[in-house]
């Protein structure tokens, strides 16, 4: 049999239409479009894709029980390394990581094991959900704060070996990142919730509306008997870029313009939490939340996007699928390009004018590519004299994040690097005796899976802490 | 949920609510504040605490209604519930180590000044208050600010009660009359709080300002809140809701500050508008 040589396609919403509506992009493969895409999968005896994975999901195994038509066997092998296969099927940059690796991908186009591991969690969720079996409790309780990707993820290996785990967060709804910040077109908010319900089956009980730091501290919640703490709290605190005319009104932090959107659902017709829709927007960064703030921009009905970035296509660290549908729906790019200044209207005659201190323009540089950095990344470098101003009445921050700094500050002992990321072992263990952290409070803001994969590593340590295999 | 436990009308347009929230009553230090949302599908809206009861298990807020959060929330009554009340965020007021000290509250802010006033008292300061309104039905907890001063002033802009004017001029009378105080703390209108901070500056005297920006998450998540401070001639950005909500007077950047409050004015008052409208129309049915 001959190797189709190209990925099956991914079906998606035509790219008009899309850009206006906030519905899912990606469709989903069918089933007999699944079972072909499986039968590439050459099997390899060495699994290059597993070492490709952060959570070593059984990529092989799994691909091998949809090529016969087992689905709910591979969802079942999924779930044995990953507590969020719909999640990671969507968001996670498989050109970087499984796919990367996969043998086929060395004449052809890889397996497309993300939208594999799509679909077989999509399936087993649409499918009647068979009674989820609560652990015999093994008498421990863990406290999980934040309740991302890898709170969840930690949480969710805790309570399938029978500890009793709750999980603060500090927001009115569970998701962290995937619900404030990735957009319902490219992760619905039902399969968070769904994988949330799943994780509450289990026995994990999640509280809302509680900030450690500030509504208990990690050393209360000892005293209140938790034997372990997992700190998955996120890298929360927007960077900005430290120009001039970043207070203007219409320069928003991607952090902020995304939870208004998302979380506080403000692309509804009839918001309760405004947002700028209108008019230019430039999103400045270009990573998978420049991206995501780009296109929310378009559907929030935007007249023009722009996404403003100081290196070129090459360097553009977002995940390839998310750059090119943001090509395709009409975001347009503007590379090798860095903002110097923020402009604002100024009525000096009329102090009471409504339209003082709203954005006007941005004044950017031209850049050109320089010596190669300490990671390899050829520096960008500013053109002398190739300054020039575009329109754009929101500008919109992507530049990354910082760890919050809140839980650091209320907990004696707990140490720190220089940029505010918690300190931890290979285990996943901090400088304080049971507490653990991962995520992006850890190493900053960093991908879906990568959180995962630390908050299956601390889950582990806590497990051998007492002896639980 | 969160049970409403008590309700009180301070007069027309400003409200007290006592809420349940253990957790965040036995926390709960003056100068800190709250978000709470009314309902399933709210907006997330910051309040500060007036009075917190560990033992009780509630914290009380004052608000005045002027937009659709407040005028939902005011249609609360005991023993019906909100969906959320997240807290106490914010660093408190420091209120230690202080001997003389002026607390001045504009019209709503009082209700922030008097638990400020209250801790500076217990912990041993002599207390001058100077609390101002627009006229004498809008007054808020003035026994409440007399029994807790040693010195107490009570101002109105039309003068129908107490002084006529406003919190700057008895300020400006004391210190140029030679009073020295530590420091003078003020909450209330921006462009109050600038003023202070103007009438003080001549004279040197601390001033430490509560700031209200309009934020959403309240952790230092969304970057909303940012005020700029100005420092040895450089521009400082921070975080209202982490490193504040109390900032050096003489360093906050007041002009920038109330432009950003105006950001979304035109959505408020459509916001206050539709949700006066259906008030009404649930009313007619």
């Amino acid at each position: 049999m001959s190797i189709i040589p190209k990925k099956h396609e991914m079906p998606t919403q035509s790219p008009v239409l899309r850009s206006r509506n906030f519905e899912e992009v990606a469709l989903g493969y069918d089933e007999e479009t699944a079972v072909s895409e499986a039968e590439r999968c050459l099997n390899c005896k060495n699994q290059p894709c597993v070492t490709g994975c952060p959570v070593h999901i059984s990529i092989p195994d799994f691909i091998a029980q949809i090529k016969t038509r087992n689905f709910e066997g591979a969802y079942q092998t999924i779930t044995r390394s990953s507590s969020l296969p719909a999640v990671c099927g969507r968001v996670c940059p498989q050109e970087s990581q499984c796919e990367s690796k996969c043998t086929l991908g060395i004449k052809f186009e890889p397996v497309a094991i993300g939208r594999l591991e799509r679909y077989a969690a999509d399936r087993h969720n649409n499918a009647l959900q068979s009674e989820i079996q609560k652990p015999e409790p093994n008498g421990h309780k863990v406290a999980v704060i934040g309740s991302g990707p890898s709170g969840l993820t930690c949480a969710g290996d805790l309570a399938k070996k029978g500890f009793a785990v709750t999980v603060y967060e500090a927001l009115h709804t569970a998701g962290g990142v995937l619900v404030y910040g990735i957009p319902e077109f490219r992760l619905p908010k039902k399969i968070v919730a769904k994988e949330i319900e799943s994780l509450k089956a289990l026995g994990v009980s999640i509280e809302t509306n509680i900030i450690i730091g500030r509504t208990l501290t990690v050393d209360e919640l000892f005293d209140m008997g938790f034997e372990a703490v997992f700190i998955g709290s996120g890298a929360g605190l927007p960077n900005f870029m430290g120009i001039p005319g970043e207070s203007y009104k219409g320069v928003y932090s991607a952090n902020e313009y995304l939870t208004r959107s998302n979380l506080m659902k403000a692309y509804l017709d009839d918001p309760v939490t405004p947002i700028m829709k209108h008019g230019k927007v430039a999103v400045v960064g270009g990573g998978n939340v420049a991206m995501d703030a780009a296109r929310t921009a378009l559907r929030l009905g935007a007249e023009k996007v722009y996404i403003v970035y100081r290196r070129s296509m090459e360097e553009l660290p977002a995940r390839k699928e998310e750059v090119e549908h943001a090509m395709e729906e009409g975001v347009e790019f503007r590379l090798l390009t860095n903002p110097v200044e923020i402009l604002g209207f100024h009525n000096p005659d009329v102090p009471r004018d409504e339209r003082n201190g709203f954005v006007t323009s941005m004044r950017c540089i031209r850049m050109e590519l320089g010596e190669p950095d300490e990671k390899g990344r050829r520096r960008p470098v500013p053109v002398e004299g190739s300054e020039f101003e575009v329109d754009v009445d929101t500008v919109i921050i992507a530049i990354g994040t910082s760890p919050n700094p809140l839980i650091k500050s209320t907990t004696d002992g707990l140490e720190v690097n220089r940029r505010g990321g918690i300190i931890v072992t290979e285990e996943g263990l901090t400088s304080r005796a049971h507490v653990y952290a991962g995520g992006d409070a850890v190493t900053g803001a960093a991908t879906v899976i990568s959180a995962m994969g630390a908050g299956k590593t601390a889950a582990k340590a806590i497990m051998k802490q007492f002896g639980i295999e | 949920m969160y049970r409403i436990i008590n309700r009180k009308e301070l007069n027309r347009t400003v409200t007290m609510l006592e809420i349940e929230a253990p957790l965040v009553a036995r926390k709960a230090k003056a100068g800190q504040f709250i978000i709470l949302r009314v309902d399933d599908d709210g907006e997330r809206v910051p309040f500060t605490i007036y009075n917190a009861d560990p033992e009780r298990g509630t914290v009380s807020v004052i608000f005045q209604v002027l937009g659709a959060t407040t005028k939902k929330l005011d249609q609360k009554r005991p023993g019906e519930y909100i969906s959320d009340f997240a807290g106490p965020l914010g660093i408190a007021t420091n209120t230690e180590g202080k001997k003389r000290v002026c607390i001045i509250g504009g019209g709503v802010g009082c209700a922030i000044a008097l638990p400020i006033a209250r801790a500076f008292r217990k912990n041993g300061a002599h207390v001058t208050s100077i609390i101002g309104f627009r006229s004498r039905e809008l007054i808020i907890l003035r026994n409440e600010f007399r029994a807790c001063s040693d010195v107490f002033r009570i101002m109105t802009d039309d003068g129908s009660y107490g002084e006529h004017g406003n919190v700057c001029m008895p300020l400006v009378e004391m210190l140029g009359a030679g009073a020295q105080f530590d420091e003078i703390m003020t909450v209330g209108p921006m462009m109050m709080m600038k003023f202070v901070v103007e009438a003080a500056r001549p004279y040197r005297t601390p001033v430490t300002v509560s700031m209200n920006p309009i934020m959403i998450d309240g952790t230092g998540m969304c970057g909303g809140c940012r005020v700029t401070l100005h420092r040895n001639g450089e521009r400082i950005t921070k975080f209202a809701c982490v490193d504040g909500p109390d900032f050096n007077g003489y360093e906050i950047d007041f002009d920038e500050a109330i432009s950003r409050n105006r950001m979304y004015v035109d959505f408020e008052r459509r916001a206050y508008e539709n949700t006066c409208n259906l008030l009404r129309k649930r009313e007619e049915l």
